[in-house]
């Protein structure tokens, strides 16, 4: 692999990370919950999705349009039984919550699909790729999702400036009292964020799960992805985000590289440099 | 006909009784003010009568319907529209923007963006501005449009003229006598009392929570109204029941 490649495949993989990492932003953006059960629900989204191939025998991609769907009502549900009951009571009550359903959610996987690692299986379609020049070739899946995650993100962003429940989401960011008085209904408006954060968790999850294994303790360790493209990128900034995914991805894929064990670290290292010297992120913004 | 009726509303800011058994009613496309010092409990009332703050007791009728207990978001639904002290626009919506927050509910009513534009003519070409690069005076008046769009039957405005220039007031008040025309009946909150007294059909004083003086202005002397405000003598207890 050249380096010309190796950024190709970074920018690609930076996607990813966008999409993966928008639920997460949405939902501290909107309601001030930090979402430590980010990454496993993402892994819950693998599992269902594996069982549901394993158990109906439909196609993957019909699995993936109903999986979906099916996070996002979760979503709502997880919100208006779970997450608003602890909002009264302060940060800290959201964020013991979270870490509680983090820790639930694991163990739930590992009762019930035990500590196997387990892939998607998507056949051909996952290891095919296509040669754009000499040094460069794509592959369908990577291709497949960051074009998934460029319009996803477009649809969000669509949704936040043209609709007003999209407005709403924005203003009770600002200052949800106020939005209050405008006719929302903070729990609506909160479900409402949660079921996009559900919906595009659930949807990078999947894309996980084709391109590398998972197994029920993966969770965290997905997570911190998320967290480091929403900190590179700006709290609050849905193209910071996307932008933030890319940093990080092409800096795991050329670190990759010049030493495969560097990949991580190096990831880590530009998310520290970026927390030292410019705190407020790469495009320090206020659209989400 | 009777808009608003407020019988013995108390309402507690954590121990401290704010507002203390208040009675008022105001009518329909009447203007009523209320006036009184800093801690008087004005933006209290204002708050509670909004959905904002809970009442301790008391009762909050609109149009003849309960709403004591109603929450905030479904009072706009009923008609109640509160201008928040500090005006509270959304800071990373555009100007356009926080006046269409104010339509989210569609109550149906003659307040439409276009009307607003026509009471407001310097928002048009400001309308993409994100709202946090305006003057107070600006604020205020996109405050008012995006509550106005709400379509209300009861405006609220709380501390109508705080922190602004007195020319910049005076341009607000303008458009006062248009919006009541409109149907919409108002209470505000002012700590101005000769801007209230002009402005006002009649006024209404609170001094530490309790309501001591109301009636019309042309009727009130200055040195009653002097008296009810700063709470010197025995001022005279407020009148209950009709004027």
């Amino acid at each position: 692999m050249g380096w010309v490649n190796a950024v190709v495949q970074g920018l690609l993989l930076g996607g990813l990370y966008a999409l993966f990492a928008t639920g997460l932003s949405l939902m501290f953006g909107v309601m001030r919950i930090v979402n430590l059960a980010h990454g496993d629900l993402a892994v819950v989204a693998s599992f269902l999705a594996l069982a549901l191939v394993s158990g109906t025998g439909l196609p993957l991609w019909v699995v993936i349009v109903v999986t979906v769907p099916l996070f996002a009502a979760l979503g709502y549900l997880t919100q208006r039984v779970l997450l608003q009951r602890s909002l009264s009571s302060g940060p800290l009550a959201t964020l013991l919550v979270t870490f509680g359903l983090s820790i639930v959610l694991q163990n739930v996987l590992l009762e019930v699909f035990s500590a196997d690692t387990r892939t998607l299986d998507a056949g051909a379609f996952a290891t095919g790729s296509f040669e754009v020049s000499g040094a460069v070739s794509v592959g369908y899946l990577s291709l497949t999702t960051f074009l998934l995650a460029c319009a996803a993100l477009a649809g969000i962003q669509l949704f936040l400036s043209r609709t007003g429940l999209g407005r709403m989401l924005r203003a009770s960011s600002d200052d949800p009292e106020t939005a209050n008085l405008m006719g929302a209904d903070s729990r609506h408006v909160y479900g409402i964020a949660t079921v996009i954060a559900f919906a595009t968790v659930a949807l990078a999850g999947l894309m996980f799960a084709i391109r590398s294994s998972f197994d029920p303790a993966i969770g965290p360790s997905r997570l911190i992805f998320a967290f480091e493209a929403v900190v590179i990128g700006g709290l609050g900034s849905l193209w910071g985000t996307l932008l933030g995914g890319m940093v990080l991805g092409v800096t795991q894929s050329v670190s990759a590289q010049v030493d495969p064990a560097l990949t991580l670290l190096a990831g880590h290292l530009i998310f520290l440099a970026v927390l030292a010297f410019r705190p407020q992120g790469l495009l320090a913004g206020r659209t989400a | 006909m009777t808009l608003l009726s407020v019988r013995d509303l108390t309402v507690h800011h954590g121990q401290l009784r704010a507002v203390d058994g208040v009675s008022l009613s105001v009518d329909e496309g009447e203007v009523l003010a209320i006036i009184g010092a800093n801690g008087a409990g004005k933006s209290t009332l204002l708050r509670a009568l909004a959905g904002l703050n809970a009442p301790s007791s008391g009762t909050v009728e609109l149009a003849g319907r309960d709403i004591t207990r109603m929450p905030a978001h479904r009072r706009v639904v009923a008609g109640v529209a509160l201008v928040p002290e500090g005006r509270r626009l959304f800071r990373s919506l555009t100007v356009e923007e926080n006046l269409l927050a104010g339509a989210y509910r569609g109550r149906p009513g003659p307040w439409t963006m276009a009307a607003v534009l026509e009471l407001f003519p310097w928002m048009a070409e400001r309308r993409g501005q994100n709202a946090g690069q305006l003057s107070g005076g600006e604020q205020q008046a996109v405050a008012i449009g995006r509550a106005l769009l709400s379509n209300p039957d009861l405006l609220l405005i709380d501390e109508l003229s705080l922190g602004l220039a007195p020319v910049v007031v005076r341009r607000i008040y303008e458009v006062l006598p248009g919006i009541v025309g409109a149907g919409t009946t108002a209470l505000i909150v002012e700590q101005d009392v000769s801007q209230a007294m002009r402005v006002a059909d009649r006024v209404h004083c609170l001094l530490e929570g309790r309501s001591v003086l109301q009636g019309r202005p042309a009727e009130l002397t200055g040195e009653r109204v002097e008296h009810a405000y700063f709470g010197i003598g025995a001022a005279e207890p407020a009148q209950e029941g009709r004027h």
